[in-house]
């Protein structure tokens, strides 16, 4: 097949350009020859050069169930594992003061502070936030931990206890315990006796209280079912994990209708004991940092 | 067949290959500026690490060094910070205008006297000198076959040229650490692998760029002469061929010649001296143009032709475009215009940034705080109903020692604020302490009870008092309530 407007001449040279010419015109424009740059040419032999050296030294080449390991057997995956040991090996003598150290004298030290407040901050995104939030600002039935308001207490040997052993935790035998009883449901209290106890404590935290609401028999039925956990006062106790009742923090939400929901149903919120999972550095550097998050007392 | 047409003059080759340059050797007035300056900063760029510099025990001694382990840079009395690179912004604009008003007074006496590619490449012609000869000698040389002669030159002229080539990249690399040190290091290599890579690197681009591309780098890479070409102007001083005098050429004998016919004969006698002394290899009596760095040396080389024949010297010499075509239209040439609005401007320029430097270095705090409020949560009610908003404070103590510093508050009555790990003192300011030339974060819990603690939010100050040196920083910041 031939193209009419292509016309075939002997190569030759082009004076413009310095280059030869490939013998084909087209409408009389001729073609370059323009050879490829030598340095790029050179460059392009040195690269497969460096390739046969490559499937030399590092694994290249699939087999039918494995792979050639290169000469050195190098693999990226063992080299990602010698550098997580060594971290974890820097890490371990930065924490090395910790170990020996109490929570006070941790607290008391700006150094030791510095790095048990980095890996309880580490700690607490890896295993707390899931339940009590970023920055450990808690949800409705997971307590806020930047308060002041303790259901176990606030101290740094509290706070490290119930790390520990958790809450209602039945597995760890020191776990936490203490119930909330199902008043309502397990026919302890009546309905409207149930109103009456509920509106009473809301006058104990300032919270306005139903129209007409009997305080008094609120009163009495306080006395008889909560005082014994929860404090004359309304106080709460910590030994057995009864919040304080008069103050403005409530975990399960300070409506009518929760408190009802509380009094009625009873409440057992649980928390695992961290002790069979974590190492006790890093619950230490936790009790440190949920300490130091506001609340700590 | 096509036939192959002739191909008009003008479309020539379009790629010319380089022409080697033989510059020769010259004495003169240039000449020995070129020498000092050479000296001069030749010096300071390889010694200068070396100078000591007292800042107490606690950071470095080396006058000038870049730290990036410790993120600081030092020059002498002066430390700066990452936050403060902006004055390296400030200093590359009075670079920049710097360039211009020199351009617009005298030329391009950076690309002919300052340059690095000018120094080294002067520095890197000067050994090939000393070693392979003169122009005439370097280009017999260069003709001749190989020789056990020749190849001992050869070898001797490159491995010279990577000696140098190599102590600047081992200067260069000082500069990033301890050089004492660093030199120990790395003599018993025991420095860094980037050390040794730099040095490499340094040592491959100087000797590439001083002995083997030369002036191809101000002809083909540098943009500088592209930009000084719009930059200049009739008044600007540039070396220039004062054809005026010059021509029309004429060798000593037939300018007696058209003397004696009453016919004018030039000052230049084509002796070509200017060409060959140039660096860049090109021929000044064709105007001034891009190929030319004006180094000046044409100008020696001229002057020493025109001493022997005992003609004025100066033929080729500083002056301005206006002169040398007034003086061809035998008019007198105007006098020298150095105050002009372009270089008003650039010295008002260069006055104001160097001022505004200045007085931002001399004012600059020692002292440095800021402030992130607490996102999760925003606030957190306490048990008696009153409000804590938290804050992360970062305080800078840039002197070398170690500052106690109080933190107190501007806030409604009855505010309280607690700083984690700080010592209390009597008068309930928390004191942190902040080592020396560092930063410390801290963590602020401000504390306000009801009905101060308004929502959505108030502005509070945030104050950091330094105890032993009373420098303060303040910060703002919002407190937000329900
Ligand atoms: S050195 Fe002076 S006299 Fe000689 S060719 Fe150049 S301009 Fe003419
Ligand atoms: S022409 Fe003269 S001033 Fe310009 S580069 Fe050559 S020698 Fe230097």
């Amino acid at each position: 097949m031939t193209n009419p407007n292509h016309t075939a001449h002997e190569p030759d040279f082009d004076a413009v350009t310095g280059q030869s010419t490939t013998g084909h015109s087209w409408d009389g424009i001729r073609e370059l020859n323009t050879p490829l740059p030598r340095w790029w040419l050179w460059t392009f032999y040195v690269t497969i050069l460096w390739s046969i050296g490559y499937w030399l030294v590092y694994p290249a080449w699939p087999l039918i169930s494995s792979h050639t390991t290169g000469l050195f057997g190098y693999s990226s995956r063992a080299a990602v594992a010698v550098e997580v040991q060594a971290l974890e090996q820097r890490r371990d003598q930065q924490a090395a003061g910790l170990k020996t150290a109490s929570l006070e004298e941790i607290k008391a030290s700006p150094d030791m502070l510095r790095v048990a407040l980095a890996r309880g901050k580490a700690s607490f995104a890896e295993n707390c936030v899931g339940c009590h939030g970023q920055g450990g600002t808690g949800a409705p039935s997971y307590p806020n931990l930047t308060d002041d308001d303790w259901i176990w207490g606030g101290a740094l040997k509290d706070i490290e206890a119930t790390i520990q052993h958790g809450i209602r935790w039945t597995q760890n035998a020191d776990t936490r315990m203490g119930e909330m009883l199902a008043f309502g449901r397990q026919g302890m209290l009546k309905k409207d006796e149930i109103e009456q106890v509920v509106d009473f404590v809301r006058s104990l935290a300032k919270l306005d209280t139903a129209k007409g609401a009997n305080l008094a028999a609120g009163k009495t039925l306080y006395d008889a079912n909560c005082a014994s956990c929860h404090g004359e006062a309304g106080k709460g106790n910590r030994e057995v994990g009864a919040p304080d009742l008069t103050d403005a923090i409530w975990l399960y939400g300070s409506s009518r209708e929760a408190m009802i929901e509380s009094v009625h149903n009873g409440r057992a919120g649980i928390m695992p004991a961290w002790a069979s999972r974590l190492d006790p550095v890093t619950i230490k550097a936790l009790t440190v940092y949920v300490h130091s998050l506001g609340g700590g007392q | 067949m096509t036939s192959n047409a002739a191909i008009p003059d003008e479309d020539g080759p379009l790629y010319v290959s380089a022409k080697k340059v033989y510059p020769q050797s010259v004495k003169g007035r240039f000449r020995r500026i070129k020498w000092a300056l050479l000296a001069f900063c030749l010096g300071i760029y390889y010694f200068l690490p070396f100078v000591r510099w007292d800042r107490g025990p606690a950071l470095p001694d080396q006058a000038v060094m870049v730290d990036f382990e410790r993120r600081r840079f030092y020059f002498f009395f002066i430390e700066l910070w990452p936050q403060e690179v902006y004055y390296l912004t400030g200093l590359l604009i009075l670079a920049a205008i710097v360039l211009f008003l020199m351009n617009a007074i005298a030329g391009r006496i950076w690309c002919g006297y300052l340059c690095p590619q000018t120094v080294w490449t002067d520095l890197f012609f000067a050994v090939e000198r000393l070693i392979e000869g003169d122009r005439r000698d370097r280009i017999k040389l260069d003709s001749q076959g190989w020789s056990a002669s020749k190849i001992g030159l050869k070898a001797a002229k490159h491995f010279v040229w990577l000696m140098i080539a190599w102590w600047t990249g081992g200067a260069w690399v000082l500069y990033f650490s301890d050089a004492p040190t660093l030199v120990k290091d790395l003599a018993t290599f025991q420095a860094p692998f980037s050390a040794y890579l730099w040095i490499g690197i340094l040592t491959a681009t100087t000797y590439v760029f001083a002995g083997h591309m030369r002036e191809q780098v101000c002809l083909y890479m540098c943009p500088w002469p592209r930009i000084q070409a719009a930059l200049t102007d009739s008044d600007a001083l540039n070396v220039t061929y004062k054809f005026d005098r010059g021509e029309p050429r004429a060798s000593v004998k037939q300018a007696a010649q058209l003397k004696a016919a009453g016919q004018p004969a030039g000052d230049c006698v084509e002796c070509k001296q200017c060409i060959a002394v140039c660096p860049t290899g090109i021929d000044i009596r064709e105007g001034t143009q891009l190929g030319c760095i004006q180094c000046g040396l044409c100008i020696d080389a001229c002057d020493d032709v025109m001493g022997k024949l005992g003609r004025p010297t100066g033929l080729i010499g500083y002056d301005t475009l206006k002169a040398v075509e007034a003086r061809a239209c035998s008019t007198t040439p105007p006098a020298l215009r150095l105050v002009r609005p372009r270089t008003i401007l650039y010295a008002a320029i260069i006055a104001f940034v160097g001022g505004a430097m200045l007085y931002q270095l001399a004012t600059r705090a020692f002292l440095g705080m800021s402030v992130v409020h607490e996102r999760t949560p925003l606030f957190t009610t306490l048990k008696d109903g009153s409000i804590r908003n938290a804050y992360t404070l970062r305080i800078a103590n840039k002197r070398s020692e170690e500052r106690p510093v109080a933190i107190t508050l501007d806030a409604p009555m009855g505010t309280t604020w607690e700083v984690v790990g700080a010592q209390q003192t009597a008068d309930w300011r928390p004191i942190v302490v902040i080592p020396p030339d560092s930063t410390l974060d801290v963590r602020l819990f401000v504390t306000m009870p009801q009905p101060q603690a308004k929502g959505p939010s108030q502005m509070i100050q945030i104050k950091a008092a330094d105890l032993s040196f009373g420098e303060n920083a303040t910060v703002k910041d919002n407190f937000f309530a329900p």
